[in-house]
């Protein structure tokens, strides 16, 4: 029971945290909402008892993933009032 | 540019813990999840961690290119020499020469449910560690590339 009631946190995380990638108008927020999802998706992982494909997501999604978009956005410049 | 003091702080603290946690899960990794690739990604994460912390000058005076180059060459070297190895004892193509030896990674492997022995093994730790430096620098090197390529920022 109460692991059904985490397997249902988790998913409403992620479609929350997916959604907030969509929404948000920073670049660098966005970025950690990915991030955020990763890490909710690796948690999912553990909870199917698949570890292993837990750590290779925490390790390669949620760490360097946004590392890779961080230093990207970081390559670029803010052009003022470019909304849509 | 540098990223705020709060960043460099935070980065500066979690790195050693990230790195220790990095080499727990490779030298495990006969042991319990993970292995080779997971543990080196997680190392992959503390060098990368510094990467965004710090300005572009300081990341190229302190992460030589060469040690993460030369650090994924010996890794893959380290791989295929103990699989031909095996050929020299007598054995197939990546048989594990080292089981049951007695010597590193040797100890015969104790029967029923125990908590486990890290000196068992054979090769596959030395598989997995060789798998871990190797990761350790792919992925290094691809970050510093990936920041190398970009345009160069006020010092």
């Amino acid at each position: 029971m109460i692991e059904l009631l985490v397997h249902i946190l988790l998913l409403a995380g992620l479609v929350i945290s997916a959604f907030m990638v969509w929404h948000m108008d920073d670049l660098i927020s966005a970025a950690i909402a990915f991030g955020a999802f990763s890490f909710l998706l690796s948690l999912e992982f553990l909870m199917l008892q698949a570890p292993d494909v837990a750590i290779a997501e925490a390790g390669i999604g949620a760490g360097l993933t946004t590392a890779i978009f961080v230093i990207a956005i970081r390559g670029t410049e803010k052009d003022g009032g470019a909304s849509e | 540019m540098n990223m705020s003091n709060l960043v460099r702080s935070g980065a500066n603290i979690m790195m050693p813990f990230i790195l220790v946690y990095g080499f727990y899960i490779v030298v495990h990794g006969h042991l319990t999840p993970g292995g080779g690739f997971q543990g080196g990604a997680v190392i992959a994460t503390a060098v990368v961690l510094l990467m965004v912390a710090y300005s572009r000058a300081d990341v190229f005076a302190s992460i030589p290119k060469n040690v993460l180059k030369n650090s994924e060459t010996a890794g893959l070297l380290l791989f295929i020499g103990t699989a031909l190895l095996a050929l020299t004892a007598g054995i197939a193509f990546f048989g594990n020469w080292l089981l049951g030896a007695g010597s590193l990674f040797g100890t015969p492997v104790a029967f029923g449910i125990n908590p486990g022995d890290i000196n068992t093994g054979g090769i596959i730790p030395i598989l997995n560690i060789a798998v871990g430096i190797e990761v350790l620098g792919a992925m290094g090197i691809l970050l510093l590339v990936m920041l190398g390529g970009m345009k160069g920022d006020a010092e």
